[in-house]
């Protein structure tokens, strides 16, 4: 796949924006975070949790909120399926979730199958009582399963064959990249 | 690093290159952390049907292939020579093929002789994994026992490790080699001069009929069982000369400045090349090889099912 084309979905002041927006908007419904843990989606919602983390972590200075990372590769419903093989990730989750609150965050919300997987893998370390999901960008009209968020940076409507680049190194801008097959 | 293997069968470490081996304990890092969660399992290979063949005896081998199967979620048939239509004369690839006409994805298999995976897998249209052919290849022992190193040391390279024992009769010896060796590890055989063989140095191992001096030159020793079973003349002139010359000892550890890691891959004879104060000391690494072998075996199983296109 070649890039033929882009287009700036957020810009870095518009992103860093966005993120403190759902940072509030956690706060507003996880008050003191006593009860809730943060989980990034492996590999790249790993990131937007640690940028979520951070600033939840400098709103409350004395709330000690948890924060890990989700692999879920052995999970996937595309095993066998696809033609790359998957790569394999960390997860490192040193807390109980059982009865916890849990906000899975991802950077992109697409066909729902990653979250369905997330779900799967979350529910073998324990029984959360809630699990909401955040997610940066979510590109609507595209789902295959029945999955919404709760917590939504930017909706786009987008088509198969475009891409939704985040990058949060530095200032960070998120883009909407068009591909094409060479 | 490629997430895939370049191999398409285990059926020995000569063939698998090291970027594979890498690739095998990145994997299996992951599983040791599955395998010590609540609920042990994933659910990869639910659509996989992988048959045991065990057509030499083993315990821990046969558990440890089964229990990695099943923690990946796969359907598992065994099957094992005693009792089977093997005593009634029919050949291996007989056997196999018509187990394989039952769907099965993947073979394990254990045989008497050497180079019987290797035969198998130039023959059935399924994966073979070799769980030890004669005193060939054991490859998941080579690798669950080099992963048990590189998680003691953080590293393999550069390690002295001295293999101790029947190296003649062991195909644990053999893999043990090819792996630590594809490792970048140092390897010493030792042993009575009838158990080595003759040609073990064409490997780039050394030879130390000493067991004190291999023991102060080594980081880790792997002691090897006495395989009487496969021992048709003497090669000793009793278990108790045996004992005194290559039986690991607390005083023989103690008089070593440094603290060795000990290994086995087990069955221990205890008493005979391993003391029972020895074989529970804290030196000891050998109920850690067993809870590797299962995060190895579950690694080889995902990364070769991988491959099997649906």
């Amino acid at each position: 796949m070649k890039k033929t084309g882009e287009r700036v979905l957020l810009s870095g002041p518009v992103l860093q924006l966005t993120i403190e927006r759902l940072c509030l908007q956690l706060l507003e419904s996880h008050n003191d975070f006593e009860d809730t843990v943060l989980i990034g989606l492996q590999p790249r919602g790993k990131f937007l949790a640690d940028k979520v983390h951070g600033f939840l972590s400098d709103l409350l200075p004395n709330a000690n909120i948890k924060c890990g990372t989700l692999d879920i590769s052995f999970y996937r419903d595309d095993f066998r399926r696809r033609e790359d093989p998957i790569e394999v990730s960390e997860t490192r989750l040193d807390f109980e979730i059982e009865n916890k609150r849990v906000v899975l965050i991802d950077d992109v919300l697409y066909t729902g199958r990653s979250v369905r997987s997330a779900m799967d893998a979350l529910m073998d370390y324990g029984r959360p009582k809630e699990v909401e999901f955040l997610v940066l960008i979510d590109r609507r009209f595209s789902r295959q399963l029945p999955i919404q968020a709760d917590y939504i940076g930017r909706t786009v409507d987008s088509v198969a064959s475009e891409r939704v680049d985040v990058i949060l190194e530095g200032e960070g801008q998120v883009l909407l990249n068009t591909m094409e097959d060479e | 690093m490629s997430s895939d293997l370049s191999v398409n069968h285990l059926t020995g470490i000569k063939d698998l290159p090291e970027r594979d081996i890498q690739l095998i304990f990145e994997t299996a890092d992951h599983f040791k952390e599955v395998i010590n969660r609540p609920i042990k399992k994933v659910p990869s290979l639910r659509d996989i049907t992988v048959a045991n063949l065990f057509f030499e005896n083993s315990t821990r081998t046969k558990l440890s292939f089964e229990l990695a199967e099943k923690r990946l979620s796969a359907d598992v048939v065994n099957f094992s020579a005693s009792g089977s239509s093997v005593s009634k004369g029919e050949s291996l690839t007989d056997t196999v093929n018509n187990i394989l006409a039952m769907k099965i994805d993947m073979v394990v298999m254990r045989h008497p002789s050497p180079g019987a995976a290797v035969f198998l897998s130039q023959r059935v249209n399924s994966r073979i994994i070799n769980a030890g052919d004669g005193a060939h290849e054991h490859p998941t022992q080579a690798l669950l026992d080099t992963y048990s190193i590189r998680e003691k040391f953080g590293d393999v390279a550069g390690k002295k490790i001295a293999i101790v024992g029947d190296i003649l009769h062991s195909r644990v010896a053999l893999s043990d080699i090819l792996c630590l060796q594809k490792c970048g590890a140092r390897v010493k055989v030792c042993g009575p001069q009838t158990l080595i063989p003759k040609f073990v140095t064409s490997l780039g191992v050394e030879v130390e009929t000493d067991f004190n001096k291999a023991l102060a030159w080594c980081d880790v020793v792997n002691m090897l069982r006495i395989q009487h079973e496969r021992q048709d003349i003497k090669y000793f002139p009793s278990l108790r000369e045996y004992t005194m010359q290559y039986g690991l000892t607390k005083e023989r550890l103690n008089n070593i400045a440094k603290p060795l890691v000990v290994m086995h891959p087990g069955p221990i004879n205890r008493g005979v090349e391993l003391a029972s104060d020895v074989a529970d000391s804290e030196n000891a690494v050998i109920l850690n090889q067993v809870e590797n072998g299962v995060a190895v075996r579950m690694a080889a199983l995902y990364l070769l099912a991988q491959k099997i296109a649906r």
